[in-house]
């Protein structure tokens, strides 16, 4: 028998954390020199006024217009291969992760070791993966493609396939475990348990992410643009240098509705699954 | 091929000591019912008889095999032998009937039959056969969270009846089912343990249910087995002291003494 527990145990700790956070989070503003309050100062006012004037008409000439659809096709493209890329990587590293379908979680007991060793050092492929900005992995890799999309979706894939595999994970392991744990102790596989028992719970949020990421990724690829790897970013660092606002006000509201697609695209998904 | 403790003992991860030195022992074929208050160890017994649970003391042997002593493929196929229907039925809600039932030869099929069943049921006559069986026939292909409580829990009954285990174990299996419903199902658990030949243990709230269907009674308190006799031996002062802690022997009390002669007809195919 337990000892009787009079007061909340957890409630000594919960308190003490929310206070370590408050204390922390102070310096860290003062650290960031966050200075809200330039913004509003005259000065900067009218500079931001005079940028985004420049935005206005915009270019809606016909030959921009081509110019602009293809590169938007292209940055979809981009922005789709490399999340298929990264599925390969995402999907086994996260199942690896994975503690829901742990078979020595409920029994033999011996060996529990070596999918711990797994899971850590899984863990920390991903954490490197993701922790090199995409940015990064795509100054390298056009240095090695040339100039074009094959180094986006190179690094698209690398980061993402960290990002998603390390989410996949979590969210199988906040899945309510116990319908996959029932098939495991009736003597069913990993990858069954996962099928008949995870996925028809944890889907609709594993997809929802996808197509977040995508969504991410439409947006990275567009930066990545900037140093050459294709698509609308490269268009947009030609109308940026030559100064022409109305080129980049026309590219932006392409962002605007490839973004608006996504969520789109992700809010029928969610509900086809749901 | 029944199964046998010898001094199992167990303690959960929380410190509860939830067995204490058990030794029990059942022939291939008995039929038993566990009975006692909530919080004696019924759970815990049976997770341990369905090998999901490893005591921490004692010997345990189950369908003649020592399941924590062999490989862990070993344990893989002695645990697709054993089915185990559990109170709360662990069934995705969004799982369709017929894919939940199915679910329950995940541990004899290949991997590739269980893909293709996903993608498309191969075996929805077996489904179907087993659901009719529980009044479930017409529900094969909607989804588990249209079903009431009473219903997704004979749909769990049906995963484990298409298992086919060799040792088939019930915990508080009609918790969710009116009197009547409860009086044919326990009937038919046992009805399919004779036809097969196989061992069934099954919890059960209400002790007239356990006596009117199982020939061996169980009484578990604290971890321990209180008595161990034939369910004609049994006797109110036990029952008195098993449940002394709630204060009264818990009871379903629909089937009056001429029911418990002749059960209501049973669908049986």
């Amino acid at each position: 028998m337990m000892a009787e527990v009079r007061r909340d145990p957890a409630a000594l700790s919960r308190l003490g954390w929310a206070l370590v956070a408050l204390v922390l989070l102070w310096p860290l503003l003062r650290l960031a020199d966050f200075q809200p309050g330039v913004l509003l100062d005259e000065g900067n006012l009218r500079a931001m006024g005079h940028f985004i004037g420049g935005f206005l008409p915009m270019e809606t000439s016909h030959d921009f217009l081509t110019l602009l659809g293809k590169a938007m096709v292209e940055t979809l493209a981009m922005a789709t291969a490399g999340i298929a890329l990264s599925l390969l990587l995402a999907v086994p590293l996260g199942l690896a992760m994975t503690r829901a379908l742990s078979i020595s979680r409920i029994g033999p007991g011996r060996q529990a070791w070596i999918g711990t060793l797994v899971r850590a050092l899984v863990r920390v492929l991903l954490a490197v993966l993701r922790g090199i900005p995409e940015l990064v992995w795509a100054l390298l890799f056009v240095r090695v493609f040339g100039l074009g999309a094959t180094a986006g979706v190179l690094a698209l894939g690398i980061t993402y396939g960290g990002m998603l595999g390390k989410v996949y994970g979590e969210i199988l392991e906040s899945t309510d475990g116990r319908a996959a744990r029932g098939l495991l102790e009736a003597g069913s596989g990993r990858i069954a348990a996962l099928l008949y028992g995870l996925l028809p719970q944890a889907g609709g949020e594993l997809v929802s992410y996808t197509v977040y990421r995508w969504e991410c990724a439409v947006r990275a690829s567009v930066v990545m643009g900037f140093v050459g790897a294709g698509g609308l970013g490269q268009l947009m660092d030609q109308s940026m240098k030559m100064l022409n606002g109305g080129e980049a006000a026309s590219i932006l509201v392409s962002f605007l509705i490839l973004v608006l697609a996504a969520d789109g695209l992700s809010e029928f998904l969610r509900r086809r699954l749901a | 091929m029944g199964f046998s403790l010898e001094g199992v003992g167990l303690t959960h991860a929380n410190g509860f000591r939830a067995l204490h030195d058990v030794d029990l022992r059942v022939a291939a074929g008995e039929r038993v019912a566990l009975v006692g208050a909530s919080g004696a160890g019924k759970t815990t017994l049976l997770r341990v008889l369905a090998a999901a649970l490893r005591p921490d003391g004692g010997q345990v042997s189950l369908l003649g095999m020592e399941p924590w002593t062999g490989s862990p493929a070993a344990l893989r196929r002695l645990r697709a032998r054993i089915g185990l229907v559990h109170q709360a039925p662990p069934i995705p809600p969004r799982q369709r009937v017929v894919t939940a039932v199915l679910a329950g030869r995940l541990g004899q099929w290949p991997l590739w039959k269980s893909l293709a069943s996903l993608l498309y049921p191969l075996d929805p006559e077996g489904a179907r056969h087993e659901l009719a069986r529980l009044d479930l026939g017409e529900r094969l292909y909607e989804r588990c969270d249209r079903l009431s409580g009473g219903q997704l829990q004979r749909v769990a009954l049906a995963r484990v009846l298409y298992q086919q285990p060799d040792l088939l174990l019930a915990d508080e299996p009609v918790s969710a089912m009116d009197p009547a419903l409860s009086e044919l199902t326990v009937a038919l658990l046992n009805e399919e343990a004779i036809r097969r030949g196989v061992t069934l243990v099954a919890s059960l709230h209400a002790v007239d249910l356990a006596l009117r269907h199982f020939p061996r009674v169980i009484g578990v308190k604290d971890g321990m087995i209180l008595f161990d006799m034939p369910a004609s031996q049994v006797r109110e002062a036990q029952l008195r002291e098993l449940y002394a802690a709630e204060g009264g022997v818990p009871m379903a009390g629909v089937a009056a003494a001429a029911d418990v002669a002749a059960p209501p007809p049973l669908r049986c195919i």
